[in-house]
């Protein structure tokens, strides 16, 4: 047939027309509207029975109670727990999140052995058996050598019986660098040593002050125990009572301070010394308090012979305001308002440990802010400041050495310390890169991220790279868990038993239990359990002192009676501690309140941070509640509230004064290099007037390298940046900054 | 059917939010996203797409170095009544996908009558409606936390807060089952209420005189975002600092902050 153009047309109109009346159009335009309103792959979460179950949050040392709200197995909700004395019904944003980390992709799934370069994360799976005998060889072989010194352990918490757990395999081991991650705790706890001459964790009670003065504490920004610190500030609110904050950076503490005061970054100790001098002065302290309590207070005689200058004399030489003024740039009269104001107070408190007392910091500035605490008499009463009463919260048997052990532990530290002293962990990089004393043979870390969290990121990987064995137990794929030769899972806080003891700064003796609100997801273990497991394969006097089937047997013989209330309410508060008083608080020799230990002198010593004149800023490193910057990372949605000043993309902002930001030509979002003597990093500026001109700052919490696409490769690490600065009296890590310079990118 | 818990059953809930306690940690935000099955991706720092049905403003009072001051701002939806419940957003939709419910003053969306125009959303004087521009995707395994009570939405709808309405059903529900004729005050309370660790969030039924929001409203220093915009919201801001009342509005020079009531 010829298809000539009429019938081409008339064949075409012929088949729009029955086409048309067909059902075809009709049914594809329907179909394509079902099409378009389905959604397959968008969930329907499955309704089920709902329960809650009570436990206690460990993401942080807060210590909050937790209820987990759950449909039939799974979890949907975290909330605060109504009645727990600790956060009384409130929780943070990370707390929030804690399903994010149960379920997120971070976890590791499986015992792990690295069969790539180091951190190059390739690993093969293998059993929990083959890790156990694997790891239980190496540390045979080391033992018989007589090596058993060589190994060494850091753990994420000072506290608590898997802590302890471990420090007592190290010591039935043989070894005598048990580590934990320090903190301001540790420098306060030199300082109740020296003054108090008791030992203990600061417990604060801030409930019942008036006038708070705080020396960067970031009281509302994560410091001590975050809710309770928020349940405080509303507490303070409704009674009328005054916060002061001293620091160079508007922190959400600045803003919702009563009052801001900017101080030269460093220079708190001066200030607390400058205040003391008016109180002086004035005599605004409280005579009785340190008339009959004290010591050290007026110029005396050591036991040698020689003079040595008190308290009193110290200061009014030393820090009169003008001084003090030039040294942290607070006007002279403000000092001597500040001073009125404190002494006027009926319960004033001063307190110090920056930001949320990750870096340890001075002891001389812990030891000038608890010295003026002294002076208006807020020691060891309501509303001051005291050390924690040690009550016995574990009982442990001894461990039987036998005698590899007894030398092993016998010998000095990695660091040169005495066997377990456990605060000097910013000291292990250098130790082992000098080359000095013992090479390390081994590292356990515990549920801790030294590569990410420690000061001069660089130089802890270079250390741990001459460490032939690295072993990390941790839950996420964290770097240091990338970096190791066994990675052997734990179960999160949400899957196992365990105590949470004394949340940081709180002042009654409180433990909570963590309780496994859910099974364990993966093929994970107790870090207790691994322990126990470890030691067991180890055999011998290793084993013996490891006598329990399981963690869950240990926590509760070393527990005891308190076991029970535990389990039946989730936690134990000691109602028989209390603050012991002014007669019988203190066990220094002479039995009062020391202002002049002879371990250590009072008294304004600057901070040596790094860095020299080529290096015109000061770059301090900030907390913030909206960022994790310790262990554990940021879950998916703590970083969707980061604010777009603080990373946009993959940028981190820097905080610049706008003055600064001119001075060195730079406008808002000018992407730039920030460079210290330890380390450089890309960014952009932010331009803030709440930053003191020369200051700049950065957030803790960002520049990850490891865990998953919703926290890895964003932004800069402020601790690449940063070098630790040992104080020279405690030795920890006192360094609040570093010298900085920025140019354009 | 409207009128079935006696009385004539109408509600206005609403909340008051002291500016004051808040220290702008976030957690409101997060429980919010917690309970309400938010969605998230790698990158969120887009805030135009970040979906946050409560978002914590930053204000500054502008003046320089060491005078600088910063106030935190929790933005939930505003719940606006209007007049007679002609909100900004209810009033331009086509598709009836959001509406003013009388008996509890919430504005409502219903995702799956939207079709993503997203005029409410250049309607919403408070940027508190989002654009599912994307799917929802939960990695692996992360599906699992999914809370029931609300359903996951899909790309192409607008979401915002809703007040936490499942809790106003199950608090409901339940008040009948135990024979009540009113939903007590704790018994329905937004998620973002129940987890402020600073108690700045007060929630409530604002003309119920037993409800703490009901006296809280009138307290010195209140005051609501753009007053003057006729938009009548049901959220309520209380600050004891002029600046930050001053910014809650876009006043002249020579004008002082409106006062509610």
């Amino acid at each position: 047939m010829k298809i000539d153009r009429r019938s081409f047309l008339s064949l075409g109109i012929g088949v729009a027309a029955g086409t048309a009346l067909s059902p075809l159009p009709w049914k594809l335009t329907d179909d394509l509207s079902i099409w378009t309103q389905n959604w397959p792959w968008t969930p329907v979460p499955e309704i089920g029975e709902t329960s809650h179950v009570n436990s206690v949050c460990t993401l942080c040392p807060g210590g909050c109670g937790i209820s987990v709200r759950k449909i039939e197995g799974r979890g949907v909700k975290i909330e605060g727990m109504t009645g727990h004395p600790v956060n009384q019904g409130g929780i943070c944003a990370l707390g929030l999140s804690g399903l994010q980390l149960l379920y997120g992709p971070t976890r590791i799934k499986t015992p792990l052995r690295r069969i790539g370069k180091r951190g190059e994360d390739r690993w093969e799976k293998i059993s929990w058996e083959q890790a156990i005998s694997e790891i239980a060889e190496k540390l045979d072989v080391l033992r018989t050598s007589g090596n058993s010194h060589t190994i060494a352990g850091i753990a994420g918490s000072r506290q608590g019986t898997v802590s302890q757990l471990f420090k007592r395999f190290l010591t039935a081991y043989g070894s005598p660098n048990f580590f934990h991650t320090p903190s301001c705790v540790d420098t306060y706890q030199l300082a109740f040593q020296y003054m108090n001459g008791v030992s203990g964790a600061p417990g604060f009670d801030l409930e019942n002050a008036d006038v708070i003065l705080s020396f960067g504490s970031g009281l509302l920004d994560g410091w001590g125990s975050p809710v309770r610190m928020f349940k405080a500030n509303t507490a303070w609110r409704k009674a009328n009572a005054h916060v002061i904050q001293i620091e160079p950076r508007l922190s959400r503490t600045a803003a919702k301070a009563d009052r801001w005061i900017a101080i030269n970054p460093g220079t708190e100790a001066a200030l607390a010394l400058g205040v003391s001098h008016v109180l002086i002065k004035e005599l605004l302290f409280d005579k009785e308090f340190v008339d009959s309590h004290t010591d050290g207070f007026e110029s005396f005689v050591t036991s040698k012979g020689e003079m040595k200058k008190g308290f009193r004399q110290t200061v009014l030489e030393n820090y009169s305001p003008e001084t003090v003024a030039r040294i942290t740039g607070i006007d002279p009269s403000a000092i001597i308002l500040l001073a009125r104001e404190f002494a006027k107070a009926k319960a004033p408190l001063a307190l110090c440990g920056k930001g949320q007392g990750i870096i340890p910091g001075s002891l001389a500035e812990a030891m000038a802010v608890h010295a003026l605490n002294a002076l208006v008499g807020s020691v060891n009463r309501k509303g001051g400041v005291f050390p924690m009463p040690e009550t016995e919260i574990q009982v442990w048997h001894e461990v039987a050495m036998d005698s590899v052990a007894a030398v092993g532990i016998n010998q000095t530290n990695l660091i040169g310390a005495p066997p377990n002293s456990p605060c000097g962990t910013n000291q292990i990089p250098a130790a082992i890169l000098s080359g000095k004393g013992y090479p390390l043979n081994a590292l356990f870390v515990l549920e801790s991220n030294p590569l990410y969290t420690m000061a001069d990121s660089k130089t802890v990987r270079d250390a741990f790279d001459k460490i032939p064995f690295l072993v990390s137990l941790s839950s996420f794929m964290d770097e240091t868990a990338r970096y190791a030769d066994i990675v052997l899972p734990n179960h999160i806080y949400l899957e196992r038993i365990e105590d949470a003891p004394a949340p940081t700064g709180f002042p009654k003796p409180v433990i909570s239990l963590s309780k496994p609100v859910f099974k364990p997801q993966f093929n994970t273990k107790h870090a207790g359990d691994t322990l126990i497991l470890l030691a067991k394969e180890m055999g011998g006097a290793v084993a013996d002192a490891f006598p329990w089937d399981n963690f869950e047997a240990c926590l509760e013989e070393v527990m005891g009676d308190k076991m029970k209330t535990l389990q039946e309410k989730g936690f134990w508060v000691d109602s028989d501690a209390a603050i012991p008083d002014w007669k019988a608080a203190f066990k220094t020799p002479s039995g009062k309140f020391q202002f002049s230990p002879a371990e250590a002198t009072l008294g304004f010593v600057p901070v040596a941070i790094e860095g020299d004149s080529t290096f015109p800023l000061l770059l301090i490193p900030y907390e913030t509640m909206r960022m994790a910057g310790g262990y554990i990372a940021n879950p998916p949605f703590m970083t969707k509230t980061v604010e777009d000043t603080i990373l946009k993309l993959n940028d981190s902002f820097i905080e610049i004064n706008p003055k600064t930001a001119q001075s060195n030509q730079l406008s808002e979002g000018d992407f730039v290099v920030v460079q210290t003597s330890r380390g450089q990093a890309r960014g952009r500026v932010h331009l803030e007037e709440g930053i003191m001109p020369g200051v700049i700052a950065l957030p803790r919490g960002l520049g990850h390298t490891a865990y998953d696409g919703y926290i890895a490769n964003k932004g800069i690490n402020a601790n690449q940046l940063i070098g630790p600065v040992q104080d020279p009296v405690s030795g920890l890590d006192a360094a609040w900054g570093i010298r900085a310079k920025l140019s354009k990118a | 059917m409207k009128q079935e818990h006696g009385g004539n059953g109408t509600r206005k809930y609403g909340m008051v939010i002291d500016l004051d306690l808040c220290t702008g940690c976030g957690s409101c935000m997060v429980a919010c996203m917690a309970e309400n099955n938010v969605p998230f991706r790698e990158d969120e720092t887009d805030k135009l797409k970040s979906i946050t049905w409560m978002r914590v403003y930053k204000l500054t009072n502008g003046k320089p170095y060491p005078e600088t001051d910063i106030c935190y701002l929790p933005r939930p939806c505003q719940h606006c009544e209007g007049s007679h419940g002609h909100s900004p957003c209810v009033s331009v939709c086509p598709a009836t996908a959001t509406d003013y419910d009388s008996q509890t003053g919430i504005v409502s969306q219903i995702y799956t009558r939207c079709f993503g125009c997203r005029y409410c959303m250049a309607a919403c004087p408070y940027h508190a409606r989002y654009f599912n521009w994307y799917d929802p995707i939960w990695p692996e395994g992360m599906e699992k936390y999914l809370n029931p009570n609300v359903s996951p939405r899909m790309r192409g709808v607008v979401e915002k807060c809703s007040f936490c309405f499942h809790r106003y059903q199950a608090a409901k529900d339940k008040a009948y089952l135990d024979g009540q004729k009113e939903i007590e005050e704790d018994a329905y309370q937004t998620a973002c209420t129940q987890a402020c660790p600073a108690g700045a969030i007060t929630f409530g039924d604002l003309d119920n005189p037993d409800h703490a929001v009901h006296k809280l409203k009138k307290q010195p220093g209140a005051f609501r975002l753009l007053e003057r915009l006729g938009t009548n919201t049901k959220v309520y801001y209380v600050s004891s600092r002029e600046w930050v009342r001053r910014a809650g509005d876009n006043y002249l020079k020579t004008e002082g902050p409106k006062k509610v009531v």
